[in-house]
């Protein structure tokens, strides 16, 4: 379903802030694959899901998705195949525009936007099934803007809004990350839903190694801008946070450094 | 009274630069670019307006070319501001300067233009303020209603949201260069469209007929939030807010003239009370700081059985 290889990515080059973000990045995710990214600070796992969604272009390497090659393909074009939650609960969603206005734009990901009404009674009534799905209320609230909204409610709306129209590819940045720890979890919970019942190819990176051990099929951790470990099946649900930290210090030669991890942890 | 004389006036000219005020409220609150190029396109406006109609073409087509003359001088800044990466404002300082030129050649270098009343007979004019006054208002509900449609569509909603927010716009497959350059194109021909009314009401275009255009029409869009952004949430009635602003800020005008002030001291008056009331959100914002330290995520409603 996606296939990354030799992707590289150097920031700011030649300058004193050059940054090597990508040293290599070679990933192939099978369809149905749920794959969770770990790795310490500036180990490149935002950097890697932002190349895949198009934010930046790539120095080096090929971007594949479902076999269509999106290495140049600009940000909006590629979002027809990709949805996408933030960290930021508020970078999701347009703040000033109603709810409802919202998962319309959403819907219409990767269609052409003419000058048809904005949105569909018939869309009206699926929305407000898809919410009361949720179950948080927000049925009742579809002509409310999206800003009067909590950070927990903002995040699962924007789950909602990425997997709505089954999209080739979910990425999952540290979408629980702002989250206070009850919410996070419902929102955790809420992505392992979605993802099973639409059959989802996810990526997710996160700083919690219990959350990247327990969700998924799969995991990658990441350090210096490449990966360099990969498991999956049962080999991964057996995998505990200490056999992490130790394998992490045996592949990388250093101590894991993340410092929302080690708190979290 | 001939304060009361000069109502009717006064409403008229607020009508003709909240037209103007209603492109300005495009970009400046639509699609949250500050565009400096109304300046210049409000009389290119005026521009083509008078030289169309003084070689001899149709009334009407000579407004509509006005319209197209103002949505040129806009792709400009949008190209500046996308293609060239050139930051909002100073891509529209580029359009007006450039436009005081293109400007003086649809005027055949000339400085002004007068648009005769007895050889053309055009429907507004100072010498028919009544009727003016009534033409000026129907045009600007016609184009409410028109926007209020626009904006009510699919691409309408793609260019809300690329104001609103970039990222997400970008994520959910909106090509926000396009939406900018289509959003200050559309506020350039209204903002020019606004020009070659006021070049017909006042009998005359002048190359310098829009300088302070934006900061006026910043005046109206404040002076209709102020007072109806509480009761008006309806995009029409935003819409008709900024028109009234606009009628506001004349009818103001004409009471300090009437009350002394010299006519050169306006601007001055003008950009202080405009930066006055740009500033209250700012200030609104520290006070309520200083009150609260809460962040936006924490405390509220937690999400259940997710």
């Amino acid at each position: 379903m996606l296939e990354v290889k030799g992707l590289y990515k150097t920031f700011n080059p030649g300058s004193v802030n050059e940054k090597k973000a990508l040293n290599g990045i070679d990933l192939t995710l099978n369809e149905g694959d749920f794959v969770t990214v770990i790795g310490g600070n500036g180990a490149g796992k935002s950097t890697m899901l932002n190349m895949i969604a198009g934010v930046y272009p790539v120095d080096r390497g090929t971007i594949t998705i479902d076999g269509v090659d999106v290495t140049k393909l600009s940000e909006h074009k590629r979002a027809k195949y990709i949805g996408r939650v933030f960290q930021d609960p508020r970078m999701g969603t347009a703040a000033d525009m109603w709810l409802e206005e919202n998962l319309a734009i959403a819907n219409r990901r990767g269609k052409f936007r003419g000058l048809n009404w904005s949105i569909s009674g018939k869309e009206r009534k699926e929305f407000k099934e898809m919410l009361t799905s949720l179950d948080l209320g927000l049925e009742n609230r579809m002509t409310t803007k999206v800003g009067l909204l909590s950070g927990g409610q903002r995040q699962a709306v924007t789950l909602l809004m990425a997997v709505m129209n089954h999209p080739k590819l979910l990425l999952l940045d540290e979408h629980t990350a702002a989250l206070d720890p009850k919410t996070a979890k419902n929102v955790l919970a809420l992505s392992d839903k979605f993802i099973e019942e639409n059959h989802l190819t996810a990526l997710m990176v996160t700083h919690n190694m219990r959350d990247a051990i327990a969700h998924g099929n799969r995991l990658i951790m990441m350090n210096e801008g490449r990966i360099i470990l990969d498991v999956s099946g049962e080999e991964k649900k057996n995998l505990t946070v200490e056999e992490l930290l130790e394998e992490f210090a045996k592949l990388s030669g250093s101590e894991f450094a993340n410092d929302r991890a080690l708190l979290a942890n | 009274m001939p304060f009361l004389n000069a109502m009717p006036g006064a409403i008229t000219q607020g009508i003709i630069w909240g037209i103007m005020a209603i492109g300005v409220y495009l970009t400046f609150k639509i699609l949250d670019v500050a565009d400096l190029s109304v300046d210049g396109s409000f009389a290119t406006g005026g521009a083509v307006l008078v030289s169309m109609v003084t070689a001899g073409e149709n009334l009407y087509l000579s407004m509509f070319c006005a319209f197209l003359a103002g949505c040129l001088a806009g792709l400009a800044t949008g190209l500046f501001h996308t293609k060239f990466g050139i930051p909002a404002i100073l891509a529209g300082i580029l359009t007006q300067l450039g436009l005081y030129s293109i400007n003086l050649r649809i005027q055949n270098d000339m400085a002004n233009l007068p648009l005769s009343y007895m050889k053309y007979k055009y429907p507004i004019t100072l010498r028919n303020i009544n009727q003016s006054l009534v033409i000026c208002a129907v045009i600007a509900v016609l184009l409410i209603a028109i926007l209020y449609w626009f904006f009510g569509t699919e691409r309408g909603h793609s260019l809300r949201v690329t104001g609103s927010n970039l990222e997400m716009a970008r994520a959910n497959g909106i090509n926000t260069d396009n939406n900018k350059i289509l959003g200050i194109v559309l506020s350039n021909g209204i903002v020019a469209f606004s020009g070659g009314l006021l070049a017909q009401y006042q009998g005359f275009c002048d190359v310098n007929m829009g300088r302070g255009a934006i900061v006026i029409g910043l005046a109206a869009v404040i002076i209709g939030e102020v007072i109806f952004g509480k009761i008006f949430h309806n995009f029409a009635l935003r819409l008709l807010a900024t028109i009234i602003g606009g009628v506001v800020y004349y009818v103001v005008i004409t009471l300090v003239l009437n009350f002394g002030m010299k006519a050169n001291d306006l601007k001055l008056f003008t950009a202080l009370v405009v930066g006055f009331f740009l500033g209250i959100p700012y200030w609104k914002n520290q006070i309520s700081q200083k009150f609260s330290r809460k962040t936006y995520s924490d405390k509220e409603e937690v999400i259940e059985n997710a």
